[in-house]
Order: structure tokens, then sequence, then C-alpha cells
């Protein structure tokens, strides 16, 4: 699905946000297809992805289902990209995500030359992937645009909630949690870099954007909108 | 959704079966802790006379309290266009994903002054009813609008023709869905127009995507200005870099399997 394309912001404020990702395509090339799309993700770690994941298993920060209690107090929140690469089992579509343009349009220059023969797409600012394009030498083949979101939108929540919960196209993140890290944050109850980890848990394909989210967080601790 | 709440007669966390739409995300991304629930609730109880607050992590479930039910046809239509981790053996319906313009670089779906719409309901994190969708799919029907064949909603329909979906999911409510389809770049400000009035009558949101190609310089402007003309600004899009090869070794058979253009997980 356009598990990527919808996110709410305008462009400017996708400037820490690019996904890049890599799709098998059913009858005309998965076949042979789950080693080069493990090779796409070794290709993105050396330019320090925020993220990383695939849709059958998730990101790079999962839920546990057998937490100690003492979790509570003390609890890992360290990506672990390693697990994703490795885990990936069946063709699917794997994705990383950066939070700066250096890095994106040099991993794309990277993943075009490695010739994986997979589709390669970018979701970003039209702007931004369209720099990064030129920087890696790449036509592009086809655009999809967002024209955001129309019709009832009065049951839409705040924008910075909105930020928050599209960062996972699935849905995965409501607006109700979204809505209730920001009154945490807010609070002092918890730090931007905590709250960001209970959200990115519930992505379950790793296009979360933790530091974009971070940012957001910090944003609506003095002013929301 | 808002589907969980505690039950104020029986004091217990409840699930309204009528708003759930089987995503599993309660199921899926809380950890757990496999704590006795008698306890749990004791502390709870005595926390709360104290007009005390305890600061558990918020994505952990201490009694691991959430079983998936076992789903029957209509509701497991629910999950298939709800939970993106459901298989489609397990729910008989092709999900809710479609590929759409990410791998047009091996499918040629849309071509040279074609415009494919991704009309999606429900998102986000709104949910759509199914008998909502028919809305719009009669009314682009009845524009004469060919639907994807193989997109998963456009599986659900009884009669292509007229966009009519099988009665029995009218009554069944998803994260999202999406509606997909192809016409000339001509017609993309009527399209448009036709989406504006309809979703009118419908009760959730609409997230409108538009796919097209690029010409051989990598450039797009037919679409763009047609889209900032109708008063859009784009700020976002997905870009296909057009580096994907048609790799399976018999792929013009395969091509006419049974395996859906518009699926991907």
């Amino acid at each position: 699905m356009t598990n990527t394309l919808h996110r709410y912001g305008t462009a400017e404020s996708f400037a820490d946000d690019y996904i890049v990702f890599a799709t098998p395509s059913n009858g005309r090339n998965e076949i042979g297809s789950l080693p080069k799309l493990k090779r796409f993700l070794e290709l993105a770690l050396p330019f320090k992805p925020v993220n990383i994941g695939d849709p059958v298993h998730g990101g790079s920060l999962r839920p546990a289902k057998d937490l100690h209690t003492s979790a509570n107090w003390k609890r890992d929140t360290t990506p672990n990209f390693r697990a994703v690469i490795d885990g990936l089992d069946e063709p699917a579509s794997v994705v990383a995500i950066f939070d700066n343009q250096a890095a994106a349009e040099q991993f794309l220059k990277v993943a075009a030359e490695a010739d994986l023969g997979l589709s390669i797409n970018m979701s970003a600012s039209v702007e931004g992937a369209v720099e990064c394009c030129k920087f890696a030498g790449i036509t592009r083949h086809s655009v999809g645009y967002s024209l955001g979101f129309e019709g009832a939108t009065e049951k839409l929540p705040n924008t910075q909630a909105l930020a928050l919960s599209t960062m996972c196209g699935h849905g995965m993140i409501s607006s109700s949690l979204a809505k209730k890290m920001i009154d945490w944050v807010k609070e002092g109850r918890r730090t931007p870099a905590e709250a960001v980890t209970y959200m990115t848990r519930f992505c379950s394909c790793g296009v979360f954007n933790p530091v974009r989210a971070q940012r957001i967080l910090e944003q609506a601790r003095t002013k929301m909108e | 959704m808002g589907a969980i709440y505690v039950d104020p007669v029986i004091k217990r966390a409840t699930i309204n079966r009528d708003e759930c739409v089987e995503c599993y995300a309660c199921y899926n991304g809380l950890s757990t802790e496999h704590l006795n629930p008698s306890i749990v609730r004791s502390i709870r109880k005595f926390f709360q006379i104290g007009r005390l607050r305890f600061d558990p992590e918020p994505d952990v479930c201490p009694t691991a309290a959430f079983e998936p039910d076992e789903l029957q046809w209509p509701r497991v239509v629910r999950r298939a266009f709800s939970d993106p981790r459901a298989t489609h053996e397990s729910t008989g319906v092709q999900g809710r994903g479609t590929e759409e313009v990410k791998t047009n670089d091996v499918t040629h779906r849309v071509q040279q002054g074609e415009v494919g719409f991704t009309i999606e309901f429900g998102r986000p994190g709104v949910g759509v009813w199914l008998r909502d969708i028919q809305k719009m799919t009669w009314a682009l029907a009845k524009a004469g609008v060919a639907f994807e064949k193989k997109n998963p909603f456009t599986l659900l329909m009884t009669d292509v023709a007229t966009g009519t979906l099988r009665e029995d999911v009218l009554n069944e409510k998803v994260m999202s869905a999406i509606v997909e389809i192809k016409v000339g770049v001509e017609r993309t400000e009527e399209i448009i127009r036709l989406v504006h009035k309809v979703e009118k009558q419908v009760d959730t949101v609409v997230s409108l995507g538009v796919g097209t190609r690029c010409d051989e310089h990598g450039d797009e402007k037919i679409v763009a200005p047609i889209l900032e003309r109708l008063g859009y600004t784009i700020e976002r899009a997905k870009t296909n870099m057009g580096l994907g090869k048609i790799t399976n070794p018999d792929a013009a058979k395969a091509e006419s399997k049974v395996e859906p253009v518009g699926q991907s997980r």
C-alpha cells in the first residue's frame, strides 16, 4: 500500500525525512530477490539510517513479548538493525529511513550502482527527491503525488498528533497514543527520546522516523499547533 | 479507532466490537509482562484509592490480556484491510496492499499520458465502513472508470462494471481501503472533482494519491500543473527511480499468473 506517501506536513517539515525502499514485484523479479533485499539494507547501514524494516517482521525497535517488570525502570531502547536484516526471510518491501539529505542521496547512488534489479523508490518532499536523483545521476521513472487528506477532516487530531501518527501509514500508531505522548512530554513525564520509542514499537514495517518524531515532540512541548 | 475502553459496570477493559477493525495493533504492538491479573488490579486499586499515580510504560500490557479471535467471514475482511501483518492465507483476501507506482518500472501499469489514482478511505486512523466506499465506486463506475482488476478492493466487487460490492461485507469497518483506478491524463480534473463531490457523502477522511510517468528527462510537467491549478500544494511524493528489472526466468509466463499486479507487503 501507500504506507509512506501520506505523511502529514509541509515540504520543509520533511527536511529530516527521506525514505528509500526496495520492492520486489510478484511475477517479475521476486525470484531470488531475498539476498538482494538484504544487500539493499546492508548498503544502507554505513549512511546511518534512523530506522530500517520490513512489513513482515517490523522495524529496528520491536515490542517484546516477555518483558520483566524491571523494564518499567530500565529498558533497552537500542535499535537492532542486524535483527532486521538477519530476520528477513521472504520477499517484501524493505525500507531505510534517513534524517538528512546528504545520507539519503549518497545511499541512493550506492544502491543504484549496486544494480540490484529491484524497484527502488524514494518517499520524501518532491524537491528533496528530485535533488537526490540529480546527485545519484538517476532519471526519475514515475512519481506518485500525495494530495493530502480530504473529506471529514474534522475527525482528525491536531496537526502535531497527525504528523506523528501518519509516520506509520498502516495506521498502527494511533492518534490517541500520539496525543498522549505530546501530553506526557509537556508534563515532563517522559523525554521526547523516551516517548518516541513507544510509538516506534507500534510501527509494523519500520517506516516510522524517530528523529523527526523527536523534533515534533520538542516543538509541541512549548507550542501546540 | 478508540475501540478499547474500561466498562464502568464490570470495571474491565472492553473492546467495542462494532468499532474494532481487527488491526491487531493491541496484540502485535504492545509488549507484554504476563503478570497475575488479580495482583495488577489490586495494585491499581490501591494507587487509585490513595490518588497516587503509577507511571508504567504506556506500550506494555502487564497481564498479556489480548488474545486474537478466530475470525470468520465476513469479519475477517476487517483484518485483511486493517492488519498489515495479516497473511492472505489467514484471511482469504489479498490484503489492502497495492504496488501502484512503486513497481511501475517493471509493471508499466501507468504509462505516458495516463494517471493512476489511489483513493484511500479511512486513512489516517479514522476507519471506514465498506458500505460508504460503495458510494464512490458506484459514482466512478457510472463515470465509465475502470477499476484496477487486481487491486484487493476490486476483488470484493460482485459487479466490477457497476462498482457493486458483495452484500455480506458492506457492514464491515476497516482501517482503510484503497480504490485504485487509471484514466487518461485529460480526465484528471474530472476525476478529482468527482471525488470531491462524493466524499461529502462519506463520513470519513480520504487520502488521495496521483501517480504518473515522468518524461525521458525525468521531469513531470503535465499532471503537477493540473493539480496546482485545482488548488493543491504538492508537499510530498513517492518517486520511482526506474531501476527495476524483470529478472524472473520465465517472466512473460509468470506475468499471466494469478498473482496480483497491485500486491505487495
